[in-house]
Formats: C-alpha cells, sequence, structure tokens
C-alpha cells in the first residue's frame, strides 16, 4: 500500500484506495501450504464421511415385491391381465406372501414404487391449479387452463381437482397381516395412513375450500371429480381431518417424483405391538390392484423399509464419498511429488539467475 | 514475359528518391488519381468522365444566397425541401440546435426500438414471443422479461441521463440573448429566433451565435478578434478583418437597417478554413473569404462590438457540420466474442433438434402409451418433437448469455472511470489496451515537449549559439548573456554566446542585424499589452519562439495594423507598411511577407523550411554551402532548423505582381491554388541570409518508457515530418537507437525487397499468393536492427510513386478490345505486384527492432499504419498531439492524442488523450494490461457459468422423456443471471489484478500474454465450455445418484421434483461463486462480500419465495412452498450438496496448482520475485514515480 503524497489539482479525482485500485486484497496463490493440507484433510474427512454413510446405508433392511403381474411372478398376474387399457380396469386384489425370521427393526415404512412412469414430464406436471388446490373458491369453479383436457366435464361442471396429475391418482391399496405361528390366525398390522405428507403441504399449500354449512361436500357442491376418479374428492377417505385436497395419498401423490422410477409412502408401522418394528413370523400384504401400468411399460412394486439418520437404504452417497476421498488422498500425494520435484527445480533456476 | 518485365524494370528505376524532400502534397498521389472508380473500368469511361468534370460550370458550388434584412426573401418556393409527403420546410436552417435525441413522447418508443435493434435484445424479445404460444411456452413469461427487462432498463437509464443532459445543454444554448436588427432597430433576441440574413450586434467576450459575415467593428480597419478554443482547441487570438467597403459604410445602426447586400456562397460544409463567396452590393462584388467570417463557437475578444450577417445558422453553421458521426471502433475481443455467441448459438439449436428428435422418438415408444400424459390432442409424435424443438430454444436460451452485452458494457465504463481516476482520461477499448503490438509515435510534441526555445542560428555562414565570450573564444562554463540593456528583453531567454551581442551592437556584419529584423517582421504572431508588457500570440510555438528570440535581441516587434507592422529596431520604433503576406501552409512550407521601408524601398522577406528554401535561392546567394554545413550540425543535434532568406523587389515587379495577385485573391473559385501560383512567382531569386536552430526537449521519461514499452515486446515505429538526421538523432535520444544498432536505410532495403521479389518472381511470380507464404527472415542473425526511411524511400519502395508516365497513358483511348484486355492485365498485375511488395516490407520493418519514417506526410502516416493492420494483423496504436497525425490517429485501432501545444484536433479524433508520452506506459502496462485480463477471465467465467446452469436441463432431458422439463425453478432461473451470480463477476472484471501495478510496470515481460491473444482465444472459449459442460454433469449425475432409490429422514416425500431442483439449484449457486472465488486472484472485502453476499442472497430470496406467506398471496406463481425447508432440513441433502461441490471444485484447484507449479506463468513468478529479489531502493524509486504520476 504506497499512499502518493503529492499535492493534487482541484479538478484531479480523490486519491483514494478504491479510485488507485489499491484496495487491501489478499491474493489467494494456491501454495503448496495452503493446497496440500486441503486435499489430505477433504480426502480424510470424506473417507470419514463415506464410511459412515456406507454403514448406516447397509444396516437398513428393505424388502419389496413386485406385483405388476407379469407371468410368472406372483399371485397378481391374474389382476395383470384385466390391466388393459386407459380405463379403470375391473376391481382386483392379489396378495404377497413373505415371512421374517427375526425383528425387522422398526419404525418400518410401507412404500410403493412405480418405474418408468413419468411424473415429470412437462406436459404432466403443469396439469394443474396450484390455487385451487390451495381452497381459492373462484378457482375451484373456473380452474387453470393448465389442467386441460381435465379442466371441465363434457357437462362443464369445472372438475375438482383438476389436472392430469390428480386424475392419475394412485388408488391401488395395501393391508398387511401378521401370522406369529405357522398356522395361526393371520392379525392385521395397523398403518398409520397420516402424517405421510410434508407438514408444509398438508397445511399451507393444500386447502380445502371454506366449507358450506359446515359441510365439504356442499363446498364442493357444482363441481365434478376427475374422470378417472370412482368417487369424489370429499369423499376420499372417511375421515374429515384427511379428506378433500387435504388427504394425504393426494397430497403424496400430487408432490410429483423427479425421475420416471420413484417411491411414495403409503404408511408407517409405528403402532401398538409394532412400535419396535416387525417380530418374525409370516406376513402376507394384500393387495388391491387398481392401477393401470402395463400399457407404458411400467411397474408396480410395494416396499417395506426402515431408514436411518440419513433416510433410506442407498449406497450410492456413500461410495461416492469413499471414492472422491481415496482421490483426494491420491492426488494429495501426487501434488506432494510433483512439488518437491519442481521446487527444487525452480530454486536451481533462480541460483543459477 | 520478358518484354512486360522490362516495362516494369525501367518503371521502377526513376530517378532516385530525394531523402531531403517530403514527397509532395497529401492530395496527388497516384492512388488517389486511380482509385475514383472500380480498378477494371475501361479507359473511355473514365476519360469522358473527367472530361465531365473539367466541364462543370465554374459557379456551380456557390448556390448558398442569402439576402440581408429580408427574412422574405429565404422563405421563397425554390428554397423549399420536400420532407416527408407534402411537408415542405426551408433549406435554410434556423439558429435553434438540438443535439438531443428524444422529447418525453418519443423516450420510450425510440429508445426500445435503439435497444431492439441490437442482435442480442432482438432474440431475447424473439424467445419471448415464443413464450407466449401456449403449445411451446416451457418457462414461465417472467422468465425471460425479467433479465431482458433489467437489461434495458439498465440501457435506457443510461440514455435517459445522457439526453437530459443534452436537454438542458441545448436549452441553455438557444436562450442566450444578442442583439438583432428587428424593425429598423437593434433588439435583444434569443439566439434560437435568429435567421439566415439577419444584421447581428456582438460584444466583446460574447459567444457568436452563428457563422457570420463580419460586416464592422469598433476596431480600426473593423478588425476583429476572436478566440477559437472551442472549435480547435488553439487559445491564441486570431483577427478578422471585414471588407473595406463594409467597413466604411456600416458603422452605424440605421446603415445597418438599410443594408440590402446579397450574398452567394457555398453550400454549407465542414471546412473550418475554408470559404469562398461573392457580396453583391451597390452592383460591385467583392470577394468573400474565411477571413471575413466569424465561426459559431468562437469568442469575440479585444473588440467592444462588431457587426455581422449571418449566412449559416443553427445545424447548418461550420462547427455543427463538424460533429458529425463519431466513428464506432470495437475491439477484438468484441469481434471474438460475436463470434462466440454465434457458435454457442449454432450449439443451441443442434441440441434443441437433437433433444427434439429424442423427445420424437420418446413419444412414439413410450409417452403414446403412457394413459396419464394424455392431454386432449392428437398431435403426432414428430409434431410434437417439433413443438419441443422450440421448447428446448427457450429453456436453453440461457446459454446465449442475455445480461453478456450489458455486463461487458459495465465493465468497461468501470474500468474506464479507474484509468480516468488514475490518468484523467475515459473511453471503453479498455481491454484493447493490453494486447497492442506497434505504436506509432509522432515526434514532435509527442515525444519532445513542443516548447520551442531559440538556441543557435547561422547568419551568413557563421554559427553562433556555443558558449563563447565576446571574443569568441569557447569557455564550458559562462554566464549567460545579460539582455538587461534591452528594455523589450523578457528574461527567459538563455542565451550563451556572448560574441552575438558583440556583433549586434557593433554592427559590423550588416546580416546579423538583418537576420533578427527579419525574425521579427515576417510572422503571422498577433501582440498584446498586458500592464506594458508585450505578450505574443503565436499560432505555432516556432514561431512564437523566434519572435521571442529577436526581441531579446532587440528587435522586437511591438504593433501590427492590418497594413502595417512596427518594429523596435535597437530601441528606435519604425513603422513599416505590409504590402502583402503569402501564408505558410503545410505544402508550402515557408511564409513570405512584401514590406515597404520607411525610405521608400520594397524588400520581401521569407522563412521556410530548408529544402523549400533552397530551391529558391539565387544562383549568386552567397554562404550557401557554409549555411548547408550549420544546418546539418544543427540536425544532428537534434535541432529544428529553418532558412531566412530576403530579396529586394523593383517598384515595378512589384506593381506587376501585384496586380496578379489581386486578382487572384478575389477568384472564386480554385482561389488557393490561383495564390500558390501568384506566390510562386514572387519567391525566386532568394538571397541567403542564415538559418535559425530551436530545440525542442525531449519530455520527461521518454527514453524510460520507450524501453520499458520495448521489453514489453511493443514496436515502436516514430513517423515524423522532421528530416532524417534530426529523426536519426532523436531516435538516439529517446534510446529506440543505440550504439549497437544496425541501421537500415531506404537503398539497403530497396536492393533486399528487390533481391525478394526476384526469388519470389522464380518461385512462382507474383500469381502464387495464394501457396503458403514462406517464412524466411530478410536478415540473417537477431541483432539489433532499426529502420530508417524517408518519405520518398516509403514511396519507391511500395509503388506508391506518381509517375508521368501512366497520366499520359490515360489519355489515350485504348483502341481495340485486345489493347483494353492487355492494359487491365497489366493494371492487375502491378497491383498484385505492390501487394506482395507491400507485405514483404511490412514483413522486413517489423524484423527490425525500431523503425523511424521520416519526412512523411500525414496520409503517408495513416498508410503505415494501415500496411501494420492489414498485413500484420496486430493491434496498433497511434499517439501524436497535432492535426497532421489525425489521420493515423484515426487509422490505428487505439489512437491516443496528446493534448499539447499544438491545439485539440489530435485529441479530438482520440480515443485516449492525456499530456504526456509517458503516461503510456502506465496506460499501456498497467491499465491495459488489467482490463485485459479482467475482459477475458469475465468472459472465460461468464460462459462457463452459463453452461454449467444451462446443460442441467439438457442432462435432465433423458430422464423426463424429452420433454422440456427444466430442471430448476422458474424464479431461479429468472434471478440466476441477475442476481445469484452477476455482482461476483463483475466485480472481478472490475477489480482484479493479477500482479500490482508497480510489479507491472517493473516486469514488463508480462505484458506479451495480450499480445499473443493468450487469456481469450477459441481454445480457452472451448476450455470454459467444456468445464461448463463438465460441470453441469456433475451438478446433475451426483444428486441423480443420490435421489436414485432415497428416502427422506422421516421416510417422507423422498424424491420429489422439487427437492430435487432445490438441491441441484443450491449446490450450483455455491459451485459457481465459490469458482469465481477460485479465478479471482485479488480478493478484497468486496469481492468476499460478493461472493458470500450472492449464496446468503439466494438463500435469503429461496426461503422467502417457499414460504407460507407468498404462497398465500400468489398461490399459483409460487408453487414451491415449503421445498426449501423440507429439503435442506435433512442432512442427506446437504451432504449431496457438499459432495457435488467438492467433486467440481477440487480438480480446479488440482489441475491449477498442478500447472502452476510445472509450468508456471510469467505474473506467477512474480509474486514471488518481489519477496525475494526486489532491493528496497527500487520499491522507493517505483513509489515516487506513482506520486509524480498522480
Amino acid at each position: 500500500m504506497t499512499w502518493s503524497a503529492a499535492a493534487r489539482g482541484a479538478h484531479q479525482p480523490d486519491n483514494t484506495a478504491f479510485t488507485q485500485q489499491r484496495l487491501p486484497a489478499w491474493q489467494p496463490l494456491l501454495s503448496a501450504s495452503i493446497a496440500l493440507p486441503l486435499f489430505f484433510c477433504a480426502g480424510l474427512a470424506f473417507i470419514g464421511l463415506g464410511l459412515g454413510l456406507f454403514y448406516s446405508s447397509n444396516g437398513i433392511k428393505e424388502l419389496e415385491y413386485d406385483y405388476t403381474g407379469t407371468a410368472g411372478t406372483g399371485g397378481c398376474s391374474a389382476c395383470a391381465l384385466a390391466d388393459r387399457g386407459r380405463a379403470p380396469p375391473p376391481p382386483c386384489s392379489c396378495a404377497w406372501h413373505f415371512s421374517l425370521a427375526e425383528l425387522f427393526p422398526g419404525p418400518v415404512y410401507l412404500y410403493y414404487e412405480l418405474t418408468n412412469f413419468y411424473q415429470n414430464n412437462r406436459r404432466y406436471s403443469v396439469s394443474r391449479d396450484d390455487a385451487q388446490l390451495s381452497g381459492l373458491p373462484s378457482a375451484l369453479r373456473h380452474p387453470a387452463n393448465e389442467c386441460a383436457p381435465y379442466q371441465r366435464r363434457a357437462s362443464g361442471l369445472p372438475i375438482a381437482p383438476c389436472g392430469a396429475i390428480a386424475n392419475s391418482l394412485f388408488n391401488d391399496s395395501f393391508s398387511l397381516w401378521h401370522r406369529r405361528r405357522a398356522g395361526g390366525p393371520y392379525v392385521e398390522v395397523p398403518l398409520d395412513r397420516t402424517g405421510i405428507a410434508w407438514w408444509t403441504d398438508c397445511h399451507v399449500k393444500f386447502r380445502n375450500p371454506p366449507l358450506v354449512n359446515g359441510s365439504l361436500a356442499l363446498a364442493f357442491h357444482g363441481t365434478a371429480p376427475p374422470p378417472n376418479w370412482p368417487r369424489p374428492v370429499y369423499a376420499l377417505s372417511p375421515d374429515p381431518n384427511n379428506t378433500g385436497f387435504v388427504n394425504q395419498d393426494f397430497v403424496v401423490w400430487m408432490r410429483t417424483a423427479a425421475l420416471p422410477t420413484f417411491r411414495k409412502l403409503y404408511a408407517r408401522i409405528r403402532q401398538g405391538n409394532y412400535s419396535a418394528g416387525l417380530p418374525r413370523g409370516s406376513y402376507v400384504v394384500n393387495i388391491t390392484y387398481n392401477y393401470p401400468v402395463r400399457a407404458f411399460g411400467g411397474r408396480k412394486l410395494v416396499v417395506l423399509s426402515n431408514i436411518s439418520w440419513m433416510g433410506g437404504k442407498n449406497p450410492f452417497l456413500g461410495i461416492a464419498y469413499l471414492a472422491v476421498g481415496s482421490l483426494c488422498i491420491l492426488v494429495g500425494f501426487v501434488m506432494l511429488v510433483v512439488y518437491i520435484r519442481y521446487q527444487d527445480q525452480n530454486d536451481e533456476d533462480e541460483d543459477e539467475e | 514475359m520478358n518484354s512486360e518485365r522490362d516495362s516494369e524494370t525501367t518503371f521502377e528505376e526513376d530517378s532516385q528518391p530525394n531523402d531531403e524532400v517530403v514527397p509532395y502534397s497529401d492530395d496527388e498521389t497516384e492512388d488517389e488519381l486511380e482509385d475514383q472508380g472500380p480498378a477494371v473500368e475501361p479507359e473511355q469511361n473514365r476519360v469522358n468522365r473527367e472530361a465531365e468534370e473539367q466541364r462543370e460550370p465554374p459557379r456551380k458550388d456557390c448556390t448558398w444566397q442569402v439576402k440581408a434584412n429580408d427574412r422574405s426573401f429565404h422563405e421563397q418556393p425554390h428554397f423549399m425541401n420536400t420532407k416527408f409527403f407534402c411537408i415542405k420546410e426551408s433549406k435554410y436552417a434556423n439558429n435553434a440546435i438540438k443535439t438531443y435525441k428524444y422529447n418525453a413522447f418519443s423516450f420510450l418508443p425510440m429508445n426500445l426500438f435503439e435497444q431492439f435493434k441490437r442482435a442480442a435484445n432482438f432474440y431475447f424479445l424473439i424467445l419471448l414471443i415464443l413464450q407466449a404460444i401456449p403449445q411451446i411456452s416451457t418457462l414461465a413469461w417472467y422468465t425471460t422479461l425479467f433479465p431482458l427487462l433489467v437489461v434495458l432498463g439498465i440501457t435506457a437509464m443510461k440514455d435517459l441521463v445522457d439526453d437530459v443532459a443534452r436537454h438542458k445543454m441545448d436549452n441553455e444554448i438557444n436562450n442566450r440573448t444578442c442583439e438583432v436588427i428587428k424593425d429598423g432597430r437593434f433588439k435583444v433576441t434569443k439566439w434560437k429566433e435568429i435567421q439566415v440574413g439577419d444584421i447581428i450586434r456582438l460584444k466583446k467576450n460574447d459567444f457568436i451565435p452563428a457563422d457570420i459575415l463580419l460586416l464592422s467593428s469598433s476596431e480600426p480597419n473593423s478588425l476583429c478578434y476572436v478566440e477559437t478554443a472551442e472549435l480547435d482547441g488553439e487559445t491564441n487570438l486570431k483577427f478578422k478583418m471585414a471588407l473595406e467597403i463594409t467597413h466604411q459604410y456600416l458603422q452605424r445602426e440605421n446603415a445597418l437597417t438599410t443594408f440590402d447586400g446579397f450574398i452567394e456562397c457555398e453550400e454549407p460544409n465542414n471546412r473550418l478554413d475554408k470559404f469562398t463567396g461573392t457580396l453583391f452590393w451597390r452592383n460591385t462584388s467583392f470577394p468573400l473569404d474565411a477571413d471575413k467570417i466569424l465561426l459559431r463557437g468562437c469568442v469575440i475578444r479585444n473588440t467592444d462590438f462588431c457587426h455581422g450577417m449571418v449566412i449559416f445558422a443553427g445545424a447548418d453553421t461550420k462547427i455543427m457540420k463538424n460533429s458529425g458521426k463519431t466513428r464506432f471502433k470495437r475491439t477484438k475481443i468484441d469481434y471474438l466474442m460475436n463470434y462466440m455467441v454465434y457458435t454457442i448459438f449454432v450449439v443451441l439449436i443442434l441440441v434443441s433438434a437433437g433433444l427434439a428428435i429424442g423427445h420424437a422418438y420418446w413419444e412414439a415408444q413410450i409417452g403414446n402409451n403412457s394413459w396419464y400424459l394424455y392431454d386432449g390432442e392428437d398431435y403426432t409424435p414428430s409434431y410434437r418433437g417439433f413443438l419441443n424443438f422450440w421448447g428446448y430454444i427457450i429453456i436453453l436460451n440461457t446459454m446465449v448469455p442475455i445480461s453478456l452485452y450489458v455486463s461487458v458494457e459495465v465493465i468497461r465504463l468501470g474500468q474506464s472511470y479507474f484509468i480516468n481516476w488514475d490518468l484523467q482520461i475515459t473511453t471503453t477499448l479498455n481491454e484493447q489496451l493490453g494486447q497492442i503490438h506497434y505504436i506509432f509515435s509522432d515526434k514532435t510534441g509527442t515525444l519532445t515537449q513542443n516548447i520551442m526555445t531559440f538556441k543557435k542560428c547561422c547568419i551568413n555562414g557563421q554559427i553562433y549559439g556555443d558558449h563563447r565570450d565576446a571574443s569568441q573564444n569557447n569557455h564550458s562554463k559562462i554566464e549567460p548573456v545579460d539582455f538587461s540593456w534591452n528594455m523589450f528583453a523578457d528574461g527567459k531567454l538563455a542565451f550563451y554566446d556572448h560574441y552575438l551581442i558583440e556583433q549586434i551592437h557593433s554592427g559590423k556584419e550588416s546580416e546579423v542585424r538583418q537576420f533578427f529584423f527579419l525574425l521579427a517582421v515576417c510572422h503571422t504572431v498577433m501582440v498584446d499589452r498586458i500592464d506594458g508588457q508585450l505578450n505574443y500570440q503565436a499560432a505555432s510555438p516556432d514561431e512564437g519562439a523566434l519572435v521571442s528570440a529577436a526581441r531579446n535581441f532587440g528587435f522586437a516587434f511591438l504593433a501590427r495594423t492590418q497594413n502595417t507592422i512596427t518594429i523596435s529596431e535597437l530601441g528606435t520604433e519604425r513603422t513599416y507598411d505590409v504590402l502583402a503576406i503569402l501564408d505558410f501552409n503545410s505544402d508550402r512550407k515557408r511564409m513570405s511577407i512584401i514590406v515597404r521601408t520607411p525610405e521608400g524601398n520594397i524588400r520581401l522577406y521569407c522563412k521556410g523550411a530548408d529544402t523549400v528554401i533552397y530551391e529558391r535561392l539565387h544562383q549568386m546567394s552567397p554562404t550557401k554551402q557554409e549555411t548547408q554545413d550549420a544546418l546539418d550540425i544543427f540536425a544532428s543535434e537534434t535541432l529544428r532548423t529553418l532558412c531566412l532568406c530576403y530579396k529586394e523587389i523593383e517598384e515595378k515587379e512589384y506593381e506587376e505582381w501585384n496586380k496578379k495577385f489581386m486578382a487572384a485573391s478575389i477568384a472564386s473559385t480554385n482561389r488557393d491554388e490561383a495564390l500558390d501560383k501568384v506566390y510562386e512567382e514572387i519567391e525566386k531569386d532568394l538571397i541567403l541570409l542564415g538559418a535559425t536552430a530551436i530545440e525542442d526537449k525531449l519530455q520527461d521519461g521518454v527514453p524510460e518508457t520507450i524501453s520499458k514499452l520495448a521489453k514489453a515486446d511493443i514496436k515502436i515505429w516514430v513517423l515524423t515530418g522532421d528530416k532524417k538526421e534530426t529523426a536519426e538523432n532523436i531516435g538516439f535520444a529517446c534510446e529506440l537507437l543505440t550504439e549497437d544498432t544496425t541501421i537500415c536505410y531506404g537503398e539497403d532495403i530497396n536492393a533486399l525487397l528487390h533481391t525478394r521479389m526476384e526469388n519470389q518472381r522464380n518461385r512462382g511470380g507474383v500469381y502464387a499468393k495464394f501457396a503458403p507464404p514462406v517464412h524466411e527472415p530478410f536478415f540473417p542473425s537477431c541483432e539489433n536492427r532499426a529502420l530508417i526511411i524517408t518519405g520518398s524511400w516509403l514511396n519507391e519502395i511500395l509503388l506508391e510513386k506518381k509517375t508521368k508516365r501512366s497520366k499520359i497513358l490515360k489519355l489515350k483511348f485504348p483502341r481495340t478490345e485486345e489493347e483494353r484486355r492487355m492494359r487491365t492485365q497489366s493494371k492487375r498485375r502491378l497491383e498484385a505486384r505492390k501487394e506482395q511488395r507491400q507485405k514483404n516490407f511490412v514483413d522486413l520493418a517489423c524484423e527490425c527492432s525500431a523503425v523511424i519514417c521520416c519526412r512523411v506526410t500525414p496520409k503517408q502516416k495513416a498508410m503505415v499504419v494501415d500496411l501494420v493492420k492489414r498485413y500484420k494483423k496486430a493491434i496498433t496504436l497511434a499517439i501524436g498531439d497535432g492535426a497532421n497525425d489525425v489521420n493515423m490517429i484515426k487509422t490505428a485501432h487505439i489512437g491516443v492524442g496528446i493534448s499539447g501545444q499544438e491545439g485539440m484536433q489530435a485529441v479530438m479524433s482520440s480515443d485516449y488523450s492525456f499530456a504526456q508520452f509517458r503516461y503510456l506506459q502506465r496506460l499501456l502496462l498497467v491499465h491495459g494490461r488489467w482490463s485485459y485480463i479482467r475482459m477475458c477471465k469475465f468472459l472465460r467465467y461468464f460462459f462457463y457459468k452459463n453452461f454449467a446452469f444451462t446443460l442441467v436441463h439438457f442432462w435432465y432431458s433423458f430422464f423426463n422423456g424429452y420433454s422440456a422439463q427444466t430442471a430448476y425453478e422458474d424464479w431461479f432461473i429468472t434471478l440466476y443471471n441477475v442476481l445469484y451470480s452477476s455482482l461476483p463477476v463483475l466485480l472481478m472484471g472490475l477489480l482484479d489484478q493479477d500482479v500490482s501495478d508497480k510489479l507491472s510496470l517493473r516486469f514488463p515481460g508480462l505484458y506479451v500474454v495480450g499480445q499473443r491473444d493468450l487469456l481469450f482465444n477459441y481454445k480457452k472459449f472451448f476450455v470454459s465450455l467444456v468445464h461448463g459442460i463438465l460441470t453441469s454433469m456433475i451438478l446433475f449425475f451426483i444428486p441423480l445418484g443420490a435421489y436414485l432409490q432415497t428416502v427422506g429422514q422421516d421416510g417422507e416425500a423422498p424424491s420429489d421434483y422439487q427437492s430435487f431442483a432445490v438441491t441441484i439449484a443450491s449446490a450450483l449457486i455455491i459451485t459457481v461463486n465459490f469458482q469465481i472465488g477460485l479465478d479471482t486472484s485479488y480478493w478484497t472485502f468486496v469481492n468476499a462480500f460478493s461472493i458470500f453476499g450472492s449464496i446468503a442472497l439466494y438463500f435469503g430470496i429461496m426461503f422467502d419465495f417457499h414460504s407460507a406467506g407468498i404462497h398465500v398471496l400468489f398461490p399459483s406463481a409460487f408453487q414451491f412452498t415449503g421445498t426449501a425447508s423440507n429439503a435442506l432440513r435433512q442432512p442427506y441433502i446437504w451432504l449431496t450438496i457438499i459432495l457435488t461441490v467438492a467433486v467440481c471444485l477440487l480438480p480446479v484447484v488440482a489441475i491449477r496448482f498442478l500447472s502452476m507449479t510445472i509450468w508456471p506463468s510469467e505474473s506467477d513468478k512474480c509474486p514471488s520475485l518481489k519477496a525475494k529479489h526486489v532491493p528496497k531502493a527500487a520499491f522507493l524509486q517505483n513509489s515516487k514515480f506513482m506520486a509524480s504520476l498522480a
């Protein structure tokens, strides 16, 4: 920092550090004393994290069952045969039998998984009306144009909820039964179907329209359900807090997936005897098979899984961290060697000068 | 073939060029004679056309008619021009001027129109329109509109501020007042109401409101003094003089009101120094010239009042005609940048097309079978692909950076402020300053101070001026001459030759007194007395120095009227009648004055350049040889010389000549040529008196600057009108040439070029120009060489010579078809030869470390610059101070004007201007270099960040059926370029410095990066793009892997689109902002603040946009409600972001570290040098230099 002390004329600019481009500055050179420790520290830290993630992921138990019903897989083939075309297929049910030799530690979550289902297709994902879903009465009667062709029924009635996403609501249902001993009775495992969506979704983003005379049905009077729906939106669930636009199955479905293969939470198992997990024994999942996926080559799976601090089972991140960490250490050594070699050479050069 | 070559050789071997003469006036090069039409135009046509031009009516150009005191005259129908449709307007402009562009109503539409004329803005307008089509709209309407509005808004604000300033200025000027005759008397009138033909009265220190004809003034002979600073920057007074007749009859108000003179003159034009017209009054015609015209913009000085008649008003005035459109220069990087934007545009179209095909295929395979995607339209897959093409054009539009051009403007503006704060210069070609290869410098006033001091003289063959006492003995140290005996001495002259004073006093040699008398009488200096002291105002510093010298030696010029001049000769005052002043101009290179002494003798005194004087000397003139020797000595001491001579004229001879002179001076066409001819007749058979030698000192720091610039591998060419010897000596003085330099002169070069041409011809002739160029040096070794070449040699070498033979040829008609073909062919061959020769010359000259061209005309200066520009494709800079440098300043990529003694013309036409040559090193080595590095880093980063951002959409396409789904929230796309990533890069573009100013000056070698385009070229551009592409891959695929199967921490909504978008966006913002941190080599708190500020701003805005409150207000516009808080609560997502950022940045760190260790660049080495090797003294010295600069 040199401050020139020369006298300046009246029209000359101020001699400030800024105007003379002499602001105090740090010139962060990638010197060896910064770069090498950075790589070694980062490498060690990443390996540590990677190990943690890897073991957490490995500790997670997961059971999944493909019930699409392609030829030869389980009991759902019969139902799958009925799955043709776009019209809702006739109701059908099938089951998935499995047994646990030891405790499946809880809390256990029940997911359904769809593959080859493009919820992230732009055409599909814009086909909704967030104003309607937030309970605005005006939007309820006048759904947004994006919802077309599920904006209005042929009769002119506005569709609530409008749009392709709502229309394609996943409508298979599951129930889980447990038998402790061979030959014993099957006991239904209680499935907690609430609290499966984000709090913000159920309380901020999705709101029912104001009740009319205390009745949700009246509030939806003058609207029609989407064509694929067998019941109107206010009858999605008998629970008054879980019906209409805030029905949690519906809210979960409406939060569209990022990728064409996705899982969505169906229920938690955390009540009664099952709060610690699923005890050993044999189980059966009864599936009501409604949802058609075979037309577009999709698959349907039902998944039981527990989670850890990092979420569900996913070895990718742990392995990635381990790989990146090891590479850091390796590159660190390469840099060290190169640095030592060229440092000597440069010193020699300078000595020669 | 043989005969052809013969003719060419003879053509070439005309008489050897003369080193001493400046080739010819600028207007007569063969080029201009030839280039009047296309090169292959048949001779017949040209001859016809030339004949036509000859036949033009002599008064054709005098179509501007003005009648005094008669406004209705100018409204006659034949003076009306049709403007649009049938609205007619007088061809005479009124005096209101309008420099503003917009008014309150037209601002918005006109400004928008102007802005949309720029390709980039127009492109975004098209995008906006595309977005409005519902079938293909893939982004919300605001994503393009908002950045576009910001960009347009910033530009519009700037234009608005500029225009408001212009409005204010115009108003101020239009409402100035002066007195105009109305209804028979003078009335105070606003300027804007003045019209052509009005008679106006101006008082002392008034600005002149229009171009007016001076009718009379309060001074004797109706002289009127004006200051022309606003026109040409010269602060000395000039005098104008009214016609005798108007002076006599038009002094009083009532005479002026009845004045009904009629003027015919040339149409309005922009030549400040020329005017031809005729006044018709009282049935007589009087010639009018520029001496009788007062131009708008000048100020009346030393004259109580004057009267004039308006000839040109408002927009027709010469000053307004001169304020033409300024030439728009673009930098090399501008061109490069445009090409890159086009490249990106092509990539955009290709990528969109590819993805569109992908979509069509996907639709056919999957989309058509997916019942949930049914949208009620029965489009075929290929039609959907077509729609998606446009959709992808929209979402990938950010590849072509919208804010690039505005950001570049902002950075240039900021950089020029910084340069201005340091050197007081402003303009916007900054980064080009870091790429200069060749500097073309004027000598006088640029390398030297242009403050002239009388140093030596040669009178009658005897040299005076060395350190001598009165008895001719040389002493090395002696007191300066005491001038106190002379009451007019100004005490500023330091002269050491006491013998000269002795000679003046003794009067033994009459030539000595004659010599100084000539200096006192032969000039155009104006004098005024301030507090009894004489004060000279000279048009050129040379002349001022000579007149002052004469004054100090006892011959003081006291006063001048139109016809007389008064001199104090050693105390006795004598008044001489001035019979004629034969003006100086750059062609004549001399001026003469014819005076009648009180005794009645008529004498002509003449001073001028030695070459022109020697041609006109009497054969018997004495001391020719001695004076020539003296001139050579003076030249070798880098002094500027002039020869003085006189001649006695017989009364009869004068009478005869005077008649011709009078006739020529009222000629209405080609008056100047006629006058020159008449002057030539009397300026002959002169008797040589002696020569003066004036010193023009080198400016401070010139040698240091030149050696610094040379170390920076900048080649310096000096182009000067001076003599070869003077130029050579200046070359040594400023260390451009040193003892061990081998100097090549014109002859050597000619020989070398000749051999080269022969070789080339043997190798395939001039037609082989498409063959790969051979790079063989002209000189064997790399020893230090310099080239000194005169203007005549330059013409000879470049075949620019005017050949009489070709002129004669022109007049002959080609008789047969055959002949015509032959002629065009030979002409074409000549062209090719010329080109080859020019190229060879440039190659040769560029092998020399220094080139000095002397005796060159302004046009040749420009030609040399153009040659280097053309054949070397290098960035050139021309620096000069005088009007003769304007051509070259305008030709070079960058023109620098030195604001010195010679007026403002060079400064006006330059891109940069400052006061001294030595500032050039700071301008180039510090500011130019910084600007270049900053701009390059900025551009590289800009392309990188937009690619990293945009291509994520591309990778995502493979997972969403090529459906033009965006990978980010719309609001993020809207704000990314405007808010989240703009400030740090702008600040880096303004503040970054790889090494400090002191080190940049100390190690000029750092400059070469710019000359070699090392920091921004197509390679660097593609590296940036690849970096961007890889970053976008990492940004997409690591989160993809993490999201493939994942489940949230509490089992909820495991892998939704919105969380995915937030994860990628957060990783992107952190990555690009940290990347700019890595790129920044000069971290100030401002940089740190902007980088962390941008990241913080991103999170702040995101949490706001995802909040409940804003969703309640605008449920459809903000759809990501709750995503940020839910997603960023998960450690898993943070771990994903950290891994992504690390994988993006760590390789960059490693590569930078390794390349810096293995191949350190010059500037990488610098800071370590600073620490180890720089002695403290150098530091101190440098800071002193900085202080003196500041």
